[in-house]
Formats: structure tokens, C-alpha cells, sequence
């Protein structure tokens, strides 16, 4: 039955490769609608065989329960939101036909449809759905399906999709113990091409080969294992950047208030937080209002975030830290306080419960590199890291206040002597720092829950970051989170992520006791404070 | 030699706080025992549970002062040393168990038959026996005291510099011991005590004993740091505190010091700990959390930093400003805390030991200045 059903199909290829004016007959509907689960298996055949470029939305309808038939076996596609279209000739429906009700499937007749349903993807027009159908043969080496991965292999264009069928070919040769040696040897070849996780087990599932063969798979094997390593090194690396990324974002403002003016911000990972909550309320607001603005939320939330983390911080540094300028244990305290208050000013206003921030749609959804799936908001939180350090740079080196900040840091009483109002200095340098870490909180919202720990998560690695990569200067900041970002997780693998945090944790304070400078000290002379 | 100078005249306050203390403690103990529960000065099980644990802060907030207050060693740490005697103290009490576990395995605790162990761990070999957790209440924290402040202090990581390293290494710490392969019973910790010494934990007189324990070992760190406060090396301890340079370049070892005082302080941590364990009747990796250890460091900066006695009222009396607050209105602790930093660090940089005086001495000061009569010169330093 099958047999006869593969070679009907594999003469109904050939005739929809003719440009057939093929069309689905009044007497497939009619087995369809007839209630019979063998007639029904007959007619999805016949559907299937015609040709009809109608036939995979009629069978895809089927096998979703929403193809409905009615008196004189007229065919009706119901969609799930209640429109009706004709599915012989498309033509969209006012009303059901008489008496239209859903065909009832039994299992035989399921297994039936998802076999057709590959086999019609297979020479689909949209590529990722040939390739997919491709892929799919390939794990269930199914031999019925053999003649069918021929027939599209030999017409196919595609490179990638190719490189698909020809594995599934492979894959099912390999199974197949009635083929040749010869013909198994160059299966094993074409697996060995395709690789990843899948071809090695398919090839560690094989047995009673002969010794020729046999030789070939373990070669094949030791191949395929080499390009796994080879990829998921370069996948730790990418994750690791990401990481790197965040934990940039993190810091970066860190480094200009730490690291430039030397205050301890203890509260710094609120300021990350107080970000994050202004991109909930922000996307709240134009949820309710403008809702097809969304996708652009976080274009507004960008410059709101730095707005309200740095006029918090400015209103600190005016009101409390000036107070300890030159006290750097008391400006710890004060400002641990400072982010408890916070953070339980954020749980009265919003709750303790995490709050849900979405992803714009160009924010979702992942691309395929290689071997590798990177998803795109990763991918656009690296960017931006490197654009707010790019910008934050250019501030520092290229505009008059980033002029005045290096000389307030570098000798605050000849800058005074110049002129330079160092009180203001002092204020809105605080004010970016603390603004930057606030736009750090709209990219982690993107990653992680927004929740007023938020910020707690961050702050000993920022500090860390910091410290390793030398205060008081920004690119230490930058390699100092890169490098512990990919450490992180090339180590995640062998350790466990737990354990990983903890060797690099410990690893680092043996570095800070070697160079307590970090990794790019500022060259001069300092007064032991 | 300790005898002779709290008998000197200069020592009386310290006198008078350690006879404050057994004497409180003693006073507690007999309202607990001796009366029926009904009478208006009956303390219950709760309240002595509750004081027991004070004290034990107390003692943690004394330790912390020794290190910040003598010697400048801002430690975000001593939670994690608070927290190794407290595991130590929760081992032993976890073997004492026996067979009257949930699972009623004679050797392994209930967590590891749980997690399908097979064998106790090396690492909990000796702990059934009292005097080798005794030992080890002291020689771990102290051990990884001495480790860590060798490495530290010998590259002369100072400042906040190594605040921020004690954090890490306590967060680390917590990390570590949520893991359940580590053997310490994971995030639910080590619990379902029975019984310390032979007595059991649930009877009133274990928990008195407790207490009135907590307070001897409370006023024996509070002796102890004293004789070093006042001592030759306590002179030497504040040089090393206000002028780190200078003690160095006129011939001080300053590492060692601060090697010997910091491990000394841990070890005390290590024994608050350790009597914490039993009168609250759990230990999980939360003792370990970053927050707990800076806690620990407001206690002794609103008590007043440098004093000693000041850690004591500090720990004692923020503590019990916690329990009334987050009974009566729990969203308003952390405004509470968060606040009392600020305000300690803004206003009080002295502490209550500190500020208390000269603020009476300032309310004298107005009182007689608004009296009328004879104009006389004030006392007080405004």
C-alpha cells in the first residue's frame, strides 16, 4: 500500500514538474467528504498527487481538523479566526456550506497526512520549508520517502537545501540494510558534511556494518566531533561577549563614578534598575495610548532612562556624597542605605513581582551563523554596549565638561585655579555615570526579569569589572568585562555556571591581590590615600 | 593580668558592662525558669530565644569592631565567618540527630539520604564528636581568615578596595554553598536539630542556658578585646588604623597585625555563629548573603565605631528595632535601615557612644543657658 502510494507520488513529481494544468477532481472531494478513513487515505493521495498548487493548504487544513465538507461534497476551509475560504478553488466564503463539519481523522489516516504533508514540502516554494521537510526525513529516515528525496534532489537549486536532502538520502541508505558497502561509504561521507549532534548520533546508532564501513563511520565520527568543539568554542566565545556586553553596560558607568571620581556607588545597580523601570512604565504608557508605537518603545525609553537615573544621581551627589568627598568607607555605607531605600521604594510603587517588559518584534527571533542560532536582541545589546561606550568615549575625549571632568579628576585644586566651577564638575559627572547605568537598565530589561534586585545581580561584577580592568580608565573597563564575560563562559561547560562564577570570583581576588591596580594601571605618582 | 587592669580605676565601664551583661543575662534566665508563665514578669520561650540571638550579633558586631574600629579594616566579610561556625556548630548538631531523622539513617543526615549519598563525605568525618567541632567553630573561620588576610594584606590591598573584595569572597561563598553537591545541604541548609550536649533543644532550660551562655562568651570577647584595645599592640593597632605608611616606615610589621587581628576577629564571628546555630535552630547559605555581613557594619557604626561597648548597644539595639518593625510594619524596615545608614554615616559618624554625650552635654548647655540668673560659662563643648 505504501510502495503503491511512494510510486503514485513519485509519478505525480513528475507530472507537477510538467507544467500540468493539474487541478484537484470532483472525486478526490468526494472521498475526502465521505466519511470512509480508506477512501479518506485515498483521497488525500490523489489531493496530494494533483499537482494543484491548492493541495498543501487543503491537506495542511485537513490534518489542522479545519478542513470542513458539506452536502455535495463541497470542501470549506475554516480558519481558526472564523473566516471561510472554497479549498478547491480559494475563493473566500459569506457562510458554510449545508450541513459543513469538520472531517473526522482517525490515526491511520494522521500518520498518512504528516507522510504527504513532508513529501509536498519537500518541493514547497519557500526554501526553509523544503529544507525543514528535508530535515525532517532525515530523523525519521523513512524509505518510503526515498524516491521522493531523489526526485526533489535532482531538480533542487538551492545549495543548503541540497546539502539537506542529500543528508536525508544518506541517512536513509545508511538504515537500509539491503544497500551496498560502497554505497554506505559514500553516505557516511555526505553525513559527515552535514555534522552537528544529530549525523553523530545517527552514526553511533548504526550496527552489523561491515568493517569497511565501519572504519569510514569512526572517521566520520572523529570529524563531526572535531567540528562540534570547533563550534560550540565559537558559541561560547559569542555567548561570552554577549555577557561581556551586559556586564560593559553594568560597569561602564561604574567606571566613571568609581573609577574617574572615585566615589563608591553602592547604589549604582539601582540606578540600572531605576533604567529598567523607566522602560516598563515607558512601555506601558504607549501600550495603553499609542499602541503602534511599540515596536519603538525603547528609542523613547533610551533617553528617558539616562534622564531620570542621572537626575536621581545628580540629586544624591548633591544632597549626601559631596558630604564625604575624601571618605570612602562612610560613602559605602551611606550608599548601600541609599540602594536599600531605593529598592524598596521601587517594591512599594510596582510590587515585588517581576514586571514584563516585551521585546519589539525586531528585537525577537534568532539567525543562523554556521553551526550556530544567535538570537537578535544578544546580538543588538552587543551593539549597543559598544555604541554607549563609543558615545561615552567621545563625551570624555572630545566635548568641553569631559575636558573639565579629566582635569577635576587629575588635580582638583589647579582646575578650581583655572576657573572650573569643580563642585558642577563633580555633580553632572556623577549625573552621566549614573544616567549611562540607567540606559544599561533598558538593555537588561530586554534580557532579564525586571524586578527591584534587578540591580543587586550586577553590582559585584561591575565592581569587579572595574577593578579588574584598572580604575579610572575606560578601556580597562572595556577588556576587563569581555574577558571575565568569555572566561565565564568557556568555563560554564566543564564547571557548571555556579561553580564557573565562583572560580572566576576567586580567581580575581588572587588578581587584585597580585595587581591591585588592575590590569591597566594610570601611570604617575599617587599619594597613598 | 586581665583581672588587674579591670580592677584599675580607668576600666570601670568595662566593668560595669560585663556585670551588666551576666547580670541582665542571669536576671533574664531566672524570670524565664523560675516564674509561672502568668505573672507579669514572666520572659517567654520566644522573647529568650530572641535576646539569645541579639547577643549573639552583639558578639558578631564586636568582632567587626575590633577589625574596624582598631585596625581601619572595613570587612563586608564577617558574615561569611558568622556563617562557616554557625555550619560547623549545625554538622555537629546534624550528626547528633542519629536515628531519629526523617529516613532514620544512623550515619548520613537526611539531606543526603535524600539525595541518594551512599557515604558521609570526608569533610563531615568528626563532627559527631563535640570537641572536634568546637575545634573546627574556630580553626574554619579562622583558617580562611588568616588565608585570605595573608594574601591580602601581604600585596597591601587596602581600603575599599578590599571591602569589595570580602564581598566577593562572601558572595562566592553563598554561591558555593547553594550548590548541593557541596554537601552542606544546599539552599535549605543544615536543620530539624534535637539536641546540644545531651540536652535537648527544645526544652526552656536548653534555651536559657543558651542564652546566659551567649552572654559569658559575649562578655569574654568584650574582655578580650578589651585587654587588646588598651594594650601595647591595641596603641599599635590605631597607629596602624590613623597612619598605615608611618607605623610601616618606623618598623612595624604592619601585615602581621592585621593577619592576627583579622583571623582573631573571625574566629569570634566564627563562635557567634556557632551559638546562633542552636537558638534559632537552622543554617542555610542566606546567612552568607553580602547584605548580612554590611548589616553587621551598621550595627557597630550606629553603636559607634571604635568603642567596643558601642558595637554591643549597637547590636543589640538595631536588632531589636528590626524585630519590632517588621512585626508591626515589615515594608518599612529597609526605608528603616537603608535610612540608618544615612543618617549614621551623614550625622552620627561617631555612633551613639560617641554622640550621646556631647548631644546631652548640648541640651545641658541650652537648658542653663535659658534659665535665668547668673550667666555661667558653659561646660559643653559646643
Amino acid at each position: 500500500m505504501r510502495l503503491l502510494a511512494s510510486l503514485l507520488f513519485a509519478v505525480g513529481l513528475i507530472l507537477a514538474a510538467a507544467p500540468a494544468r493539474a487541478e484537484i477532481t470532483a472525486d478526490a472531494a468526494a472521498k475526502l467528504a465521505s466519511g470512509d478513513y480508506d477512501k479518506i487515505i485515498v483521497g488525500i493521495e490523489l489531493v496530494a498527487n494533483s499537482g494543484d498548487p491548492r493541495a498543501i493548504a487543503i491537506i495542511q487544513a485537513l490534518s489542522d481538523g479545519k478542513l470542513l465538507a458539506g452536502r455535495g461534497d463541497t470542501l470549506t476551509i475554516e480558519e481558526s479566526d472564523g473566516t471561510l475560504s472554497d479549498a478547491v478553488t480559494g475563493a473566500a466564503l459569506d457562510a458554510k456550506p449545508a450541513e459543513a463539519k469538520a472531517i473526522r481523522l482517525n490515526n491511520k489516516v494522521r500518520r498518512s497526512l504528516a507522510a504527504m504533508l513532508g513529501r509536498l514540502n519537500l518541493i514547497d516554494a519557500d526554501p526553509a520549508r523544503r529544507r525543514a521537510a528535508a530535515e525532517a526525513v532525515f530523523k525519521s529516515r523513512d524509505k518510503d520517502s526515498l524516491a521522493a528525496i531523489d526526485a526533489a534532489l535532482a531538480k533542487e537549486q538551492d545549495s543548503g537545501v541540497r546539502l539537506s536532502l542529500a543528508a536525508a538520502h544518506a541517512a536513509i541508505i545508511l538504515t537500509d540494510s539491503t544497500t551496498g558497502d560502497a554505497d554506505k561509504v559514500a553516505a557516511v561521507a555526505v553525513i559527515a558534511e552535514r555534522g552537528g549532534q544529530d549525523a553523530k548520533g545517527l552514526l553511533a546508532s548504526l550496527s552489523d556494518l561491515s568493517p569497511q564501513v565501519q572504519a569510514a563511520v569512526t572517521d566520520a565520527i572523529g570529524i563531526i566531533d572535531t567540528n562540534l568543539l570547533a563550534w560550540s568554542a565559537v558559541q561560547a566565545v559569542y555567548y561570552g561577549i554577549s555577557l561581556g556586553s551586559v556586564l560593559l553596560l553594568a560597569a561602564i558607568g561604574l567606571a566613571i563614578t568609581f573609577g574617574v571620581m572615585g566615589v563608591i556607588n553602592m547604589a549604582h545597580g539601582e540606578m540600572v534598575m531605576l533604567g529598567a523601570y523607566t522602560t516598563f512604565v515607558v512601555q506601558e504608557v504607549i501600550r495603553q495610548n499609542i499602541p503602534g508605537l511599540f515596536d519603538y518603545s525603547l528609542i523613547f525609553a533610551v533617553p528617558l532612562a539616562f534622564l531620570v537615573a542621572g537626575a536621581v544621581g545628580m540629586a544624591i551627589e548633591r544632597t549626601m556624597i559631596r558630604f564625604l568627598y575624601g571618605r570612602p568607607l562612610e560613602t559605602l555605607l551611606m550608599t548601600f542605605g541609599l540602594s536599600l531605600m531605593l529598592q524598596q521604594a521601587i517594591r512599594t510603587l510596582f510590587g515585588a513581582s517581576n514586571r514584563e517588559v516585551g521585546n519589539p518584534s525586531w528585537m525577537s527571533g534568532s539567525f543562523d551563523l554556521g553551526g550556530l542560532s544567535l538570537t537578535y536582541s544578544r546580538l543588538y545589546i552587543i551593539l549597543f554596549a559598544i555604541a554607549v561606550f563609543v558615545a561615552l568615549m567621545l563625551v570624555l575625549k572630545r566635548t568641553a565638561l569631559g575636558l573639565q571632568m579629566r582635569a577635576v579628576t587629575q588635580n582638583r585644586r589647579m582646575a578650581a585655579s583655572m576657573g572650573i566651577r569643580t563642585n558642577w564638575v563633580d555633580s553632572f559627572t556623577f549625573g552621566i555615570g549614573s544616567g549611562v547605568a540607567g540606559i544599561a537598565g533598558v538593555a537588561l530589561s530586554q534580557i532579564d526579569n525586571v524586578s527591584p534586585n534587578l540591580g543587586q545581580g550586577y553590582i559585584i561584577d561591575s565592581f569587579m569589572v572595574v577593578v579588574f580592568g584598572g580604575v579610572g580608565n575606560l578601556w580597562g573597563t572595556l577588556v576587563g568585562a569581555l574577558s571575565l564575560g568569555i572566561v565565564n563562559k568557556l568555563l560554564e561547560p566543564f564547571a557548571g555556571a555556579v561553580l564557573g562564577k565562583i572560580i572566576v570570583l576567586v580567581v580575581l581576588v588572587l588578581f587584585i591581590q597580585r595587581r591591585p591596580r588592575g590590569l591597566f594601571p594610570i601611570k604617575g605618582r599617587f599619594v597613598d590615600s | 593580668m586581665i583581672a588587674r587592669k579591670l580592677a584599675g580605676q580607668q576600666h570601670s565601664l568595662a566593668l560595669l558592662v560585663v556585670a551588666g551583661l551576666l547580670g541582665l543575662a542571669a536576671l533574664i534566665v531566672v524570670l524565664h525558669l523560675a516564674l509561672p508563665a502568668d505573672s507579669a514578669f514572666y520572659i517567654s520561650s520566644y522573647a529568650v530565644a530572641l535576646i539569645g540571638k541579639y547577643l549573639c550579633f552583639a558578639l558578631l558586631a564586636l568582632a567587626v569592631d575590633l577589625v574596624w574600629g582598631y585596625v581601619g579594616i572595613l570587612s563586608l566579610g564577617h558574615g561569611a565567618f558568622f556563617a562557616l561556625g554557625g555550619y560547623a556548630m549545625g554538622m555537629y548538631l546534624m550528626r547528633q540527630i542519629g536515628t531519629r531523622g526523617v529516613y532514620g539513617d544512623p550515619i548520613l543526615p537526611d539531606f543526603m539520604v535524600f539525595l541518594n549519598w551512599k557515604e558521609l563525605p570526608w569533610y563531615w568525618f568528626g563532627f559527631d564528636q563535640f570537641w572536634f567541632a568546637f575545634i573546627m567553630i574556630m580553626a574554619a573561620p579562622g583558617l580562611l581568615a588568616f588565608v585570605f588576610g595573608y594574601l591580602a594584606f601581604r600585596s597591601r590591598v587596602t581600603g575599599v578596595y578590599l571591602s569589595i573584595i570580602t564581598q566577593a569572597m562572601t558572595f562566592a561563598l553563598l554561591l558555593a554553598f547553594f550548590r548541593n553537591d557541596m554537601g552542606f545541604g544546599g539552599n535549605n541548609g543544615l536543620t530539624d536539630f534535637k539536641d546540644l550536649l545531651g540536652f535537648s533543644l527544645a526544652e526552656d532550660a536548653t534555651r536559657a542556658g543558651l542564652l546566659f551562655a551567649s552572654a559569658v562568651v559575649l562578655a569574654l570577647g568584650f574582655i578580650a578585646c578589651w585587654a587588646i584595645a588598651h594594650s601595647r599592640l591595641g596603641k599599635v593597632l590605631v597607629a596602624i588604623r590613623d597612619a598605615e605608611s608611618r607605623t610601616r616606615f618606623i618598623g612595624y610589621r604592619v601585615e602581621q597585625y592585621k593577619v592576627l587581628i583579622f583571623t582573631l576577629s573571625a574566629i569570634m564571628a566564627g563562635v557567634a555563629g556557632a551559638l546562633y546555630v542552636p537558638q534559632v535552630s537552622i543554617i542555610n547559605p542566606s546567612e552568607f548573603a553580602p547584605t548580612n555581613s554590611i548589616e553587621a557594619v551598621v550595627w557597630v557604626a550606629v553603636g559607634g565605631r571604635g568603642t567596643l561597648f558601642g558595637a554591643i548597644l549597637g547590636g543589640i539595639l538595631v536588632n531589636f528595632g528590626k524585630t519590632l518593625l517588621t512585626n508591626a510594619l515589615p515594608e518599612l524596615w529597609l526605608f528603616a535601615l537603608g535610612g540608618l545608614f544615612i543618617v549614621v554615616t551623614l550625622f552620627m559618624p561617631k555612633g551613639l557612644v560617641g554622640t550621646a554625650p556631647a548631644a546631652l552635654a548640648w541640651v545641658k548647655g541650652r537648658l542653663h543657658r535659658a534659665k535665668p540668673g547668673p550667666a555661667r560659662p558653659s561646660e559643653a563643648g559646643e
